[in-house]
């Protein structure tokens, strides 16, 4: 579980996070949704400890993070997958490489052992044939997909993902979902999704976090947040065409 | 006060540097590939450098002494010091950190605009061991390169002699070997160890603490270049007045 109190955060005059205050429990994915720009990145990175906050109250399972000594802080990490946004692999490796990258700095797989669950992984985000592709020679897609495979890996307690289905067609996007589902239940991990993609909230949100304008301005899950009648929520929920068509046709259903 | 914090946090850079090593197996093959990447690959720019500018001074040094009254055997200890004691150790490490420092400060500083040193902290690695460290340990194979350069200086010098008529073999080899005093090239390792080690630490610096985007790597390269030459500069200064005089 990760508790977040009252987490402020600016870069200089620009006052991104106003005082967030939250928690994503175990075994559970939780989505933190919001329009492009609202700080979600900028949240995620808070909780990585990759951003200094000016106040607030982050903890893992109780370890209260800002209080961990440096080498705690990085075995705390060690057991933590994230996905960033722009995908981040390293890109003097191979696809390959990259995925194996975790368990050669913290496990000591032999070197079969090694390939062979990088194997599996990237079976199971559907790269099994871009092994040996460098980064700059995989697409936007399979980019993203490698760095879902590299954070999983090494079996994280804690799996934090930036958009990880932005770029990637809509059935690809689902096998994502549903993957990041199931490894979550399957290890009762910590999941915590940045995303602005409605079938993901609908799919796999157990737990929703709204923000807006640097505060929480909802909190739900993907049972709630159709019949809500907050007015930021559903503007945003139903900003696409086929959402407001769809939201139409239950209500004249119900007259 | 800028400038301060800017030392300050390259002291700490070093410091954190040596903080939680990464796992051997997986640091030796970094070392190999950056001795592979820094030293290997600047041997030969180093190699034609050396030998060119060691004829070119051969030849101005000749050129320049007109009297009948210096003997010509000179020629070969004056190209024999000004290789030794400055352009080798020096000049071949201000052209270092043009070729090694905008490597270093360029492919850290992508690193860092496309996430991937966020990547490798989040995973709980120190990037700075990971990245720098190294780059460190690679570049003490520098003085060898160096070596090299003083060798290839010397030879060119006696190319350019013999070529051009100015002096003859026997008088330069006893050029070469006039006056020779050890110290010297201790003096000039000494002072390569060091040009090394900044070479390897205020690339990484400019690199590592970048902040923006693509257009900023290229403008972190060119202030990484200026500060390590003026650094070697200063040093070179430094180290002189201390060791020598
Ligand atoms: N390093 C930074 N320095 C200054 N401002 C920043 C920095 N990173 C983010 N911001 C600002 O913080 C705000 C929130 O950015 P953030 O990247 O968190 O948005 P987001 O919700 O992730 O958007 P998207 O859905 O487009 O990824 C933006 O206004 C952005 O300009
Ligand atoms: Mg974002």
């Amino acid at each position: 579980m990760i508790e977040v109190k009252d987490l402020y955060k600016s870069f200089g005059d620009a006052h991104i996070l106003k005082g967030i205050s939250t928690s994503f429990e175990k075994g559970k994915t939780s989505l933190v949704i919001g329009q492009s720009g609202s700080g979600k990145t900028v949240f995620i990175k808070c909780l990585l400890g990759l951003f200094p906050y000016e106040k607030g109250c982050i903890s893992y399972d109780g370890q209260i993070f800002s209080e961990l000594s440096e080498n705690q802080k990085r075995d705390l990490r060690a057991k933590i997958g994230m996905v960033f946004q722009g995908s981040a692999l390293f890109d003097s490796m191979t696809i390959a490489e990259n995925v194996m990258f975790p368990l050669r700095m913290f496990t000591t797989m032999s070197k079969s052992e090694m390939e062979d669950r990088a194997d599996f992984v990237l079976k199971r985000v559907n790269l099994a044939d871009a092994h040996n592709k460098m980064p700059s020679e995989a697409s936007g897609g399979m980019q993203k997909r490698a760095a879902i495979a590299r954070a999983i890996v090494n079996n994280p307690k804690y799996l934090f993902c930036d958009e990880p289905n932005s770029g990637l067609d809509p059935k690809t996007a689902i096998v994502i979902d549903n993957l990041i589902q199931e490894i979550t239940d399957e290890y009762n991990i910590t999941t915590v999704i940045n995303s602005h993609d409605m079938n993901s909230v609908m799919e796999i949100g157990e737990k929703i976090v709204f923000l807006k304008d640097g505060v929480k301005a909802w909190e739900g899950t993907n049972k709630t947040i159709f019949k809500t009648d907050n007015q930021v929520v559903t503007d945003f929920v139903y900003s696409s065409n086929l959402f407001k068509k769809v939201r139409q046709m239950y209500i004249e259903e119900r007259q | 006060m800028n400038y301060l914090h800017s030392i300050g946090l390259y002291f700490l850079m070093i410091k954190e540097m040596f903080r939680k090593p990464t796992k051997w197996s997986v640091m030796k093959q970094l070392i190999l590939k950056d001795i592979d990447d820094l030293i290997i690959g600047s041997l030969g720019i180093v190699a034609f450098i050396a030998f060119f500018v060691g004829g070119v001074v051969t030849i101005q040094t000749a050129l320049n002494i007109t009297s009948p009254l210096i003997p010509k055997h000179l020629v070969g200890f004056a190209t024999r010091q000004s290789i030794i004691l400055e352009f080798a150790p020096t000049f071949i490490s201000i052209i270092m950190a043009g070729k090694v420092g905008s490597f270093i400060t360029s492919s850290i500083g992508t690193m860092r605009v496309t996430e991937q040193i966020d990547a490798l902290e989040v995973m709980g690695i120190n990037s700075l061991n990971y990245l720098v460290f190294p780059k460190v340990i690679a570049l003490m194979l520098y003085p060898f390169a160096i070596g090299i350069a003083m060798f290839l200086g010397i030879l060119g010098g006696l190319a350019a002699c013999i070529y051009g008529g100015f002096t003859t073999l026997e008088d330069y080899i006893v050029g070469i070997q006039l006056d020779f005093i050890p110290f010297h090239m201790t003096y000039a390792f000494i002072k390569t160890f060091i040009f090394a080690f900044l070479l390897a630490t205020i690339p990484s610096f400019h690199g590592y603490y970048m902040k923006g985007g693509a257009l900023e790597v290229g403008k972190a390269s060119t202030t990484s270049f200026v500060w390590t030459s003026v650094m070697i500069i200063l040093l070179n200064y430094i180290l002189t007045q201390m060791m020598l005089s």
